[in-house]
Order: structure tokens, then sequence, then C-alpha cells
């Protein structure tokens, strides 16, 4: 066998191995069976890395980019049409990738470039609250989606000058601060429906419902989330290139001298304020992108979806994940969204198992669980 | 050489304090076209702090600094660069989790397209100058250190002391300053790594036109052989200035490296 066969099939085999996981995982319901299934993964990852397997198949996959990318989009598919019909699991499934691309844009800020933001739900609630006011509105929903980054952004820019100012703590400060305020703000704005919230319409492409179940046949129907599940993978996936690009560009490079060391970078040139302001008021684009769908999607919002635990969870997956690593975060996003869903017991002590599990990883893991490699900028080339 | 006299570089009375220290005590100073001049003096004298505000991390708080004919006194580090300054650390201040290339790259920062539209769509654009840089670093490198060259996709975190000092000076060299600041870069070498190092050093100013240089260096050997003229500090004050020969016989000099406090 050539090695670029056995890395194809590695990566075929991979993938497939990943999809029939993801679907025993959503779909089994006894809590024992749960169990079992997280401690026969654990088992195999740990017995991965002792051997060696995890090394060989990590070099099989960054030899075969493309490759890898398809097949990941592929399983993503089968497992999507795995549940078509059932509701709760591809609401599920919709979740984890709308915190997967919010998760993308903390990303950017500090995983990247190191602007610290614990205010990651407060931009997600913007685009959540924008997609409420302009939905009834005669602006296309597509343009809304964009337009709920946007505003994002915008509010976020009155963080940008205590951001540029503040280090570290003090930055994390303000930014908690500014997450308080905003939920604050919506509980006692009565226009923005004050603590009960507001009811979005749903999203509607050309004329197309999302929110009516998909008639195949008489016998077929399929779930409305299915809509929002497919949108929302595409939006994944342009966030994904997005976050590509930029990390194999000049751009990629300049945020990670700023997050590396500040006096450096300004000796050579790189203007520290200007690539902040990129980082963060890309990030909350991203944040507001999600949260518009999200809003569409589950058709209510209130303030209390928009807490400062929700930013910490946002915060817990990237540092999950590992600090820019975009593989690590859609499998932290998946560890976080998916098990209080599935395990009672994780549901009660949710934030009390959060804690332990993140102070575990920044004292034994700090890189994460799927750490950032180096910048390839062209990938497979090495000069 | 007869008429490259033009002025690269001047201090006017450059004055620093930190609190009660006053780490640079009017300074004058003056650096021609081409020339190596080493900066001398006991521990504390100065010789890093005229290095920080030279560059703009720091700003002066007296006289001024002219720079190519332009008054650069409190231009930020940035401009600094861009107008034609590069430097090392004393302290080596790589980014040690990135690979060689790319600690390189952020010395050539000025020569690099940095828009953010050309960046995120000109991708074959972009994957051209990535390939030119490549083999702009790759070629320097190779001067200092062929074994370098080829581990261009290396972090520079799991590379020996004397490699990174070789990546710093390659990272200030790339984008072919006017003037080069060099803060004691054989710290923690042998002779042998050291003389080597200089001479790598001297063959790359004979790539890059007019090209003046700063040496900050502990070791008087060095000193000896390539600069061209000295100064030394000592308290923040310039007590000596010349060729090394009459730095070293000079009776304050002396005094000041000897007579301790
Ligand atoms: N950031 C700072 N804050 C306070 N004092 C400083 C600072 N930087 C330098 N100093 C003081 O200024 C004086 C000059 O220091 P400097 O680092 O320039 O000396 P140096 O000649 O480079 O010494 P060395 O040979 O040890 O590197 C010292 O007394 C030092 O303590
Ligand atoms: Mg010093």
């Amino acid at each position: 066998m050539t090695q670029s066969f056995k890395d194809k099939a590695v990566i075929v085999l991979l993938a497939a191995a990943a999809a029939a996981f993801t679907i025993t995982f959503i779909a089994i319901e006894e809590q024992a069976e749960i169990f079992a299934l997280i401690l026969f993964a654990a088992a195999l990852v740990f017995a991965g890395a002792k051997f060696g397997f995890t090394r060989s198949i990590a070099q099989s996959l960054s030899r075969n980019e493309r490759l890898m990318n398809v097949a990941v989009i592929a399983a993503t598919l089968v497992v999507i049409f795995w549940f078509r019909e059932d509701h709760f699991p591809l609401l599920m499934i919709a979740t984890v990738m709308l915190y997967v691309i919010a998760c993308c844009g903390l990303n950017m800020q500090f995983g990247y470039t190191g602007v610290v933001n614990f205010a990651g739900a407060a931009f997600f609630g913007v685009g959540c609250y924008t997609a409420a006011v302009l939905g009834d509105t005669s602006i296309p929903l597509l343009l809304v989606i964009i337009l709920g980054g946007v505003i994002a952004a915008i509010v976020g820019s009155v963080l940008i000058i205590p951001v540029l100012r503040t280090r570290g703590h003090y930055a994390a400060v303000v930014t908690i601060a500014f997450g308080l305020l905003f939920r604050t703000f919506l509980e006692v704005n009565d226009t923005l429906g004050g603590p009960q919230g507001l009811g979005v319409s749903g999203m509607n492409l050309f004329g197309w419902d999302f929110n009516n179940n998909i008639e195949i046949t008489e016998n077929i129907e399929l779930s409305f989330y299915l809509n929002y599940v497919i949108l929302a993978l595409v939006m994944v996936i342009l966030t994904f290139v997005l976050m590509r690009r930029i990390e194999r560009s000049w751009i990629g490079l300049n945020f990670d001298a700023v997050r590396l060391d500040e006096t450096a970078a300004a000796c050579f040139g790189i203007n520290i304020k200007r690539w902040k302001i990129v980082a963060f008021t890309l990030g909350n684009f991203l944040a507001g992108t999600a949260g518009a769908l999200y809003a569409m999607m589950l058709g209510f919002i209130a303030p209390s979806n928009f807490a400062f635990s929700d930013s910490l969870i946002l915060v817990s997956i990237v540092l999950l994940g590992g600090m820019g690593s975009l593989w690590g975060t859609i499998l932290a996003a998946g560890l976080v969204v998916l098990l209080p869903e599935k395990l009672q017991v994780i549901q009660e002590y949710r934030f009390l198992i959060y804690a332990v599990v993140m102070i575990l990883i920044l004292l034994f893991r700090p890189q994460g669980i799927l750490p950032r490699g180096l910048r390839a900028y062209i990938p497979g080339w090495r000069g | 050489m007869a008429q490259q006299q033009e002025t690269v570089l001047a201090f006017r009375e450059l004055t620093r304090r930190f609190g009660g220290v006053v780490a640079l005590n009017k300074f004058d100073m003056e650096l021609t076209n081409g020339q190596i001049l080493g900066l001398i003096g006991p521990n504390g004298s100065g010789k890093t702090t005229s290095f920080n505000v030279l560059t703009g991390i720091y700003e002066a708080n007296g006289g001024s600094i002219e720079f190519l004919g332009q008054d650069i006194t409190s231009w930020p580090a940035q401009k600094v660069y861009e107008a034609g300054v590069a430097r090392t650390f004393q302290r080596s201040r790589l980014c040690l989790e990135l690979s060689i290339f790319d600690n390189i790259m952020i010395g050539n920062h000025k020569r690099l397209d940095q828009g953010l539209l050309f960046n995120i769509f000109k991708r074959k654009a972009l994957r051209e100058q990535i390939r030119e840089n490549h083999e702009e670093a790759r070629k320097l490198l190779k001067i200092f250190d062929p074994a370098l060259a080829d581990k261009m996709f290396d972090p520079v975190g799991s590379l020996r002391m004397i490699d990174r000092r070789r990546i710093e000076i390659c990272r200030a060299l790339i984008s072919h300053p006017r003037l080069l600041l060099l803060d004691e870069p054989s710290a923690g070498m042998t002779h042998e790594e050291t003389r080597e190092l200089m001479d790598d050093i001297l063959e790359v100013r004979e790539m890059i036109d007019g090209l003046s240089i700063i040496l900050v260096e502990h070791e008087m050997g060095m000193i000896e052989r390539v600069t061209d003229k000295c100064i030394v500090l000592n308290f923040g004050q310039k007590i000596c200035e010349g060729a090394y020969r009459d730095v070293a016989s000079d009776k304050l000099v002396q005094e000041a490296y000897l007579g301790g406090e």
C-alpha cells in the first residue's frame, strides 16, 4: 500500500467512525449506555495517544487537508440525515454549530490575538435581538443574519477603547461588566420585551419557510430543523474558510505577534491597536451572525439566555478545544453542548463540573485537547 | 568610503530618567553611513536604554534624536522601524511557539502586503508573496547557518540559544534596515561562536547598502575587531569616545570598569 492510499483510507475510516459514534451518542437514551460509550471513547483516545496512533493519524490528516475537509462535511451530512425526522437531535446539532461559529469569533479575539472577551454571550445576544427586531421588516432574512453580525460589531466598538487601554485581568473585568450591563439593559428595556423577551420570526429563504416540516411523501416528513441545520452548516463552512484564510496570511502572523509580544511587535512596525480592533470586530461579527440564526431557530429569546455564565461557556469551549484550534473548537463545542443534554448528572452539577474541567485543563493541558499546530501558510508546502 | 560621510544618526543631549535614576544623561552621539559603533560600559550604564529610547519603546525626557535628517525623537516604535531602524534584544524576544519563518517574517512587516482584503481574497498573489519571501529568508539564514535554513517551519522554542540569536539577527536584517542595533548578540556564546557570528554579520553588511551598526557588547575582542569607533557610557553619561585602542587605554574608562561602583 502506498502512503497516500493509506492516508486516504485512514481519513475515510476515521470520518465514518466519527459519524457512527456521534449518531450512537445522540440516539441512545439509557444513562448507563451513555456512560459506557463515553468511557469507551476515552479509552480509545488514551490508547491511541499511548501507542502513537494519534500522531500518525494526525500526520495523515495534515498531509491531506482537502480530503479531510470533504470527509468531515460528508460525515456531518450523514449524521444530519440520519436524524432527518427528529426535532430534538437536529436542534442540538444546529446549536453545536452556532456555538462553533461564536467560538470561532472568540478564537479570533483571544485565541489568535490575545484580546480577552468575557462578553461573548452579549455579542451573540446582539445578533439574536437584531433578528427579533428586524425579522418582521421587509429586509431579506439572509441579510438580517449579516446585519446581526454588523450590529454586534458596532455595539462592540464601544468597548474598543477600554479593550485597547487595558490588559489581562483589567480587560477581563471590563468585558464582564459590559456583559452584565447588556443583560440589565435588556431587562429594563420595554421596547425589547423586557425580562419576558421577544418572539422571533423564522428564517425564510426566497419563499422557502424554514419553520415548516418538509413533506416528501405521505409517510416521510422531515423535521423543519433540517433547514436550520443545513444553513448553520453552510455558515460554519464559511466561517472556517475565513478563519483559515486569516490564519494562513500575514494577518494571522500579526495577530500572533500581538498576542505573544507587543513590544517586539511594535519594534517591527506592527500596529497593535489596528490588529486588536480588526480581531475584536471580526470576532463580534461572527458571534452576532450565529446569534441571529439561533434566535430565528428558537423563535423566542429572553435576556436570561445571555447571562455571564453563557459567556463563560463560550470561553471554556475555546480553552478546552485549544486556543486558536478550529478542530478543537468543534470537538469542545460538541462536548460542552451535548454532554449536559445527554447526562442528567451533568445537567444538575453543570457549572461545578465545568469549573473542575477548566481547572484541570489549565493545569495539565493548557494547550487544550486538540492543540493548534504551527502555521502552514500553504497546506503541504514546507519550502 | 571617503565620500560617504553622511550622518545617519545623531543624539543631542538625549536624557532619560527612571524615577531618581538618570539612565541617560545628556548623551551626544553621531553615527555616519556604513559605520560600526561599539557602545560599551559597565552594567546599568544606559546602553540598552539608549536603544529603547531610540526605537520608541521609551520616550526621551530631554534632548533629541535625528535619523537620516528627520527628527524622530517622539516617534512611535512602528514609525522608527518603517524609517529603517531594526534591532535585537538583550534578552531574546522571539515568539517561541511560532516557526523560524514566522519569526523572520515579523521583521519583514513593512515589505509585506498587510491589506485585509488582499490577505483574505487575493490568495494567489499572497502565495506568490509567501514563496518569494520564504526564498529570501532562506538565503539570509543560510549565511548564518545552512542547517537552520532547512528547518524553516520548526518552532523556535525547540532551538538552541545560539540559533535563536541568529534568527533574531535575521529578523532584524530581513527588512534591509539602514541602522541595525545589536544588544549583546554574543551573550552565552563561546569565543569561536562569537567570531563566526560577527563574520556572518559583516558578510550581510556587504549586501545591504550603507548599513550602519551599533553594537553593545561586553566581549572586548569582538569590539576591537569590528568597530570603527567606540563610545563608553557610565551612569548614563558619555565618558569617552574614539577608536577602540584609544578608548581602552583611557584612564576614566579603566576607572569606570575597574573602580567598581
Ligand atoms: N524600565 C525601567 N524601569 C526602571 N529603571 C530602568 C528601566 N530600564 C532601565 N532602568 C535603569 O536604567 C539604568 C540603565 O539601564 P540599562 O538597561 O540601560 O543598562 P545597560 O547599560 O544596558 O546594562 P547591562 O550591561 O546590564 O545590560 C539602570 O540603572 C536600570 O536599572
Ligand atoms: Mg543592557
